[in-house]
């Protein structure tokens, strides 16, 4: 009769298992309320935005917002989007509600000139790079004031991947070898 | 001993002219010239004014020539990163136009080896004359190499008049001045970083960098031996140098090795870091690594 009793609590352990789960106490929620501290701030310059596009809302204020994932006809023709295109459109990250914002994914507000935030919701060791000065171009002084560039300065964020470019001259062989 | 067997005793005459001919030799050596660390304050402020006056004349624009001293506390060191670097030459060029470098005949210190994927870094099967129409090319990747700034520096031992040598921030420095042009140094350099200038070099008047150090970028004369000095110039005045600030893909960082916050320790104990050559024992102070 002991398999008996030994089945037994084996079920009522399972049983008791997800009721266990479920009591626990949920975690803290992620997104935080108003912009990120000053500390995580990082001194960029401006963004590189197409001339005359900025403020968006200068049209898309007037305009009703079409969640339906489509080819655009009317405007933003030019844009092809080669960033993980098979899951991703214009509102996974342009804010549908003011498109002068983007949005994370937990639906926090982030403003242009803080985009590393959002390009680090997936490129999270990027963003720890670029942080620490790594990632991305450097200017400026190695012991005092650092030039720091946004991600879209250099990655087009809708075509993050580089062009070839054409290289300079190559060097001039030694004579003898001519 | 045998009082017939001691030398002949030095007579009066004999000493005294012996110690007047060393008495004119050392006031000799002594007004000759004199290598950059011996030289007082006035002297050196003199040189400098001598050359800065020559190269004015020559070139037809204001030039400095300065001889800003290392900074306390700093060892400069650089990384590379060969996972961006495309092989486009920016770095070269932009060397190239701040170091003040030959154009004809062509001197540049920074060579970029192209490498085959397949092969790894093998020096033997890398070619610096690679011209595509676009890069990176397919199956590649691109090694650039300028002076490794080695702690254990072989060019800095085999010169025979002491004019090359490490600055106390990590600098491998030459004195064109003292530099006699045998290039010993080049023979023992293992990454061909170093570079004679077997002719006159020409530098377009316009395409002069005035702001020079004595010890880096001033215009060099013929028949001496020239390389990379990180910029002295500029990192010695607290900037990048300029291959740095030119890189277009960001593969390129410089800092201080002794500062625990800066770009170059991150890189150290983050990534996968090499240096070339391991082997020969060189211990450079310019870091390959994989930024991905």
């Amino acid at each position: 009769m002991r398999w008996l009793y030994v089945m037994a609590l084996a079920l009522v352990a399972s049983a008791a298992a997800p009721v266990a789960l479920a009591q626990h106490p949920s975690p803290a929620p992620l997104p935080r309320a108003g912009p990120p501290p000053a500390e995580e701030r990082v001194e960029v310059p401006p963004p590189p935005f197409t001339d005359g596009i900025f403020p968006c809302t200068s049209c898309h204020a007037s305009l009703k917002v079409n969640r339906v994932r489509r080819p655009l006809a009317d405007m933003h023709g030019d844009i092809v989007l080669t960033h993980d295109e098979q899951h991703r459109w214009c509102l996974d990250c342009h804010d549908p509600d003011n498109r002068d914002w983007l949005h994370l994914a937990s639906g926090e507000k982030v403003p242009f000139e803080q985009s590393y935030l959002l390009c680090g919701q997936c490129h999270g060791e990027k963003l720890r790079d670029w942080r620490a000065g790594v990632h991305g171009r450097r200017t400026g002084e190695w012991n005092g004031h650092k030039g720091y560039l946004l991600c879209a300065h250099c990655h087009n964020p809708h075509q993050p991947r580089f062009r070839a470019v054409t290289p300079k001259p190559a060097p001039a062989r030694p004579s003898a070898a001519k | 001993m045998d009082p017939e067997k001691r030398p002949p005793p030095v007579s009066r005459r004999q000493f005294a002219s012996v110690a007047a001919a060393a008495a004119a030799g050392f006031i000799l050596t002594a007004c000759g010239p004199k290598r950059l660390r011996e030289l007082s304050r006035e002297r050196l402020a003199a040189l400098l004014e001598d050359l800065e006056k020559d190269y004015t004349k020559r070139f037809g624009t204001a030039v400095v020539v300065a001889d800003t001293p290392p900074i306390e506390g700093v060892t400069f060191a650089y990384a590379l990163d060969l996972s961006r670097c495309i092989g486009c030459r920016r770095c070269v060029y932009a060397c190239v136009e701040e170091n003040n470098q030959s154009r004809d005949p062509e001197v540049q210190w920074i060579r970029v080896l192209g490498m085959n994927k397949e092969k790894g870094i093998d020096f033997s099967e890398s070619d610096p004359y690679y011209q595509p129409a676009e890069v990176p090319e397919e199956g590649h990747f691109y090694v650039p190499v300028a002076c490794q700034q080695c702690r254990n520096a072989p060019c800095t031992k085999v010169c025979p008049t002491g004019a090359t040598w490490t600055e106390p921030d990590g600098i491998v420095v030459i004195d064109y001045d003292w530099c006699v042009g045998c290039r010993y140094c080049m023979a023992a350099c293992p990454y061909g970083a170093r570079h004679f200038n077997w002719a006159e070099p020409t530098i377009p008047r316009d395409h002069l960098n005035t702001k020079t150090h004595y010890l880096g970028n001033r215009p060099r004369p013929k028949g001496v031996v020239e390389k990379c000095t990180f910029c002295i110039q500029r990192v010695r005045a607290g900037r990048y140098p300029a291959c740095v600030e030119v890189c277009p893909v960001g593969a390129r960082k410089f800092g201080n090795l002794l500062d625990p916050k800066s770009e170059i320790r991150y890189v150290i104990e983050n990534k996968r870091v090499l240096v070339l050559k391991e082997e020969l024992n060189t211990m450079p102070k310019f870091f390959y690594f994989y930024g991905t």
